[in-house]
């Protein structure tokens, strides 16, 4: 690196390359690791200016400019893409928050240690499971032929959905999916923020006659902004970034339904395995890429102006 | 919402009347804000698990039963049918449980030694080079050369295609899970770590035998977090492994089924084939609890585990 430095200060790097050989040592397999598998594919990216094909390979292939670009943005696929990955993870964002703050209220006015426990337990299970397998649980919901909802609606009498190909219905289901799974994992940070409330308030709220609600709207809720504002902002710097297991599993190749649920990480997917383009691909992950580091550094760059201890670097 | 409670809360005080002690209005707030929370959290943790019931029960039901009235919570003509399918012919899965718990075991135990190793020297603050390191891991996450690249290089590049190795190798670490293992180690005492350098033990020494055996809970809640991801690996699978492999990923397995049995059901609807033998329906449904058995049986002794990650996690990701 500097070996045009003077000698002293060359040699105290050496100095400090011996005196923490075994801590570098015992970093490198994690190094290796990340050279390996994030750091060596970056100059792939490159395939985004190119008509890629495997004889001439990355660096032999015809070199095309923006030409990708310019075909996703023609195709309106940039923009639907975009959105649908953006306005998908707002709805995460806002709904999963509210969602997650309301319960970890709710569980701390909760007395009984035992029903907390069962409950927490109960709310944090779907975590723990694969993405095959929540679509395992829609099908067996959500089908026309025998789904749960659909047999409900026979039994009363009413006419079955044929929901697997109903457009308008799935920005719903996915988001309730997405809460299914997420919130008891949510809640849990919310509930240890306010398990760090400092009781001595709640006392002084109550001496004061404050009611229930009073106290939760003037202790509580002020109390968990900082971690509010916190995850809000970080899951804003990952909002160009979608959650693939999920709508995969629930939505896979249905292309009746794409119009509303085909997001960043789908269409890359689909379009490498069943389509082997990986032009296309690779121009919508460079971009994706791109415009989530954008958006990681702006929210990080807000988090450090509201407060220095929680930005990530 | 708030706004609404806060307005029925006020509603409710008035009702009660301003001459009655505070006391009263106190409790009375709290009653309903308590009644509120019990309802509320009951519903939805029954929402939370009664999609488990739904598939727990088909899986136990007839397929003529399911075909006739659809799936319920209930088991509809009790039978374990489904499960004689699957174990009829237990080549497939057992061999997919072999691979699935090798890789989760081997996984776990090579993962959490390279992540504690990694997470112990980035902790120490007479390492001149941790902060480099630390942002050399981290920035992975922050930019990414995205799906396609990344594939051709480790399938073509590294020639990973079809190889276990391509799921196994990309599981052992997550950017993620290094910091937690660092802010973990922020527990032990300095002076621990003195105190060994003192004695003339070396830096992998004071890491091996005084650090890890105070890092149990670390280990444990990590370890936790690496099994899970390789127990509901399907993605790699789905991508490095397809149809090359005979024996399948647990949940990659699971995939199959699932997504076979509808393109065969779809291709002979109308049709008279001799498919109808197959409960494809109740059989899914049993697949399913085969594939997530171990982690509902596990689940009571783990669960807390996870929590005390997250919640140390979340001080600082």
């Amino acid at each position: 690196m500097a070996t045009e430095e003077t000698p002293g200060r060359r040699k105290s790097f050496l100095q400090q390359l011996n005196t923490s050989k075994v801590l570098l040592l015992m970093c490198v397999p994690a190094v290796v690791f990340f050279v390996v598998f994030n750091y060596a594919p970056l100059p792939g990216a490159w395939i985004a200016f190119t008509n890629f094909n495997y004889r001439d390979g990355i660096f032999g292939s015809p070199f095309v400019g923006f030409r990708n670009f310019e075909f996703l943005i023609k195709s309106g696929q940039l923009w639907t893409l975009t959105r649908n990955t953006i306005l998908y993870n707002l709805a995460f964002i806002v709904f999963g928050n509210i969602l997650q703050i309301a319960i970890a209220i709710m569980l701390n006015e909760i007395r009984s240690t035992f029903f907390k426990k069962i409950s927490q337990a109960a709310m944090f299970l779907p975590f723990f499971i694969s993405a095959v397998l929540v679509g395992v649980i829609a099908f067996n919901l959500l089908n026309y032929d025998t789904g749960a909802i659909n047999a409900l609606i026979r039994e009363t009498g009413g006419d079955p959905i044929k929901i697997y190909s109903t457009a308008g219905a799935w920005p719903l289901i996915i988001i309730m999916v997405h809460l299914w799974q997420s919130t008891g994992y949510g809640s849990i940070v919310y509930f240890a923020a306010i398990m760090g409330i400092d009781r001595s308030l709640y006392e002084a709220a109550t001496v004061d006659g404050a009611s229930a609600w009073q106290r939760i709207r003037y202790v509580t809720l002020p109390s968990l902004k900082p971690t509010f504002i916190i995850l809000v902002l970080f899951s804003l710097g990952g909002i160009m970034h979608g959650n693939f297991g999920l709508f995969w599993n629930l939505i896979g190749n249905n292309a009746s339904l794409f119009s509303t649920t085909d997001i960043i990480e789908t269409s890359v997917y689909r379009m490498v395995l069943s389509q082997n383009n990986f032009t296309t691909s690779t121009a919508v992950g460079l971009y994706q890429s791109l415009f989530g580091f954008a958006l990681v550094m702006t929210a990080n760059w807000i988090v450090r102006r509201i407060n220095k201890d929680y930005a990530l670097f | 919402m708030t706004d609404q409670a806060t307005t029925s809360g006020i509603v409710e005080g008035v009702g009660i009347g301003p001459a009655k002690p505070r006391a009263v209005k106190l409790d009375r707030s709290d009653v309903v804000l308590q009644t509120i929370s019990y309802i509320f959290v009951t519903v939805f943790a029954i929402f939370c698990i009664a999609p488990f019931v739904l598939i727990l029960s088909a899986s136990f039901s007839t397929e003529s039963a399911i075909m006739k009235s659809g799936f319920g919570l209930l088991p509809k003509e009790f039978t374990l049918d489904a499960y004689e399918w699957i174990f009829r012919a237990p080549r497939q899965i057992i061999g997919s449980y072999v691979v699935t718990i090798t890789m989760t075991v081997c996984g776990t135990a090579i993962g959490l030694f390279i992540i504690s190793m990694t997470g112990y020297a980035l902790n120490r603050k007479d390492f001149p080079f941790r902060n480099h390191i630390s942002f050399f891991i981290y920035f992975t996450t922050l930019f990414s050369a995205g799906l396609a690249p990344t594939f051709l290089w480790i399938a073509r590049d590294l020639g990973l295609r079809g190889s276990y190795f391509a799921v196994f190798l990309q599981l052992l670490m997550t950017p993620w899970l290094i910091i937690l293992m660092k802010n973990f180690m922020r527990t032990v005492p300095y002076e621990i770590i003195e105190s060994g350098k003192v004695d003339g033990a070396g830096d992998f020494r004071i890491f091996a035998q005084l650090c890890l055996p105070m890092m149990k809970p670390a280990l444990a809640t990590i370890g936790l977090f690496l099994a899970l991801g390789y127990w509901n690996e399907w993605y790699l699978s789905s991508l490095y492994l397809g149809s090359t492999v005979e024996f399948k990923p647990l949940q990659y397995h699971l995939y199959n089924i699932i997504n076979t049995a509808n393109a065969l059901r779809n291709s002979v609807a109308g049709s008279n084939v001799s498919i109808t033998n197959l409960p494809s329906n109740t059989l899914k449904m049993a697949s399913a609890i085969v594939a997530i058995g171990p982690i509902l049986l596990l689940y009571p002794f783990i669960q807390k585990y996870f929590v005390s990650g997250i919640t140390i996690g979340a001080v600082k990701g």
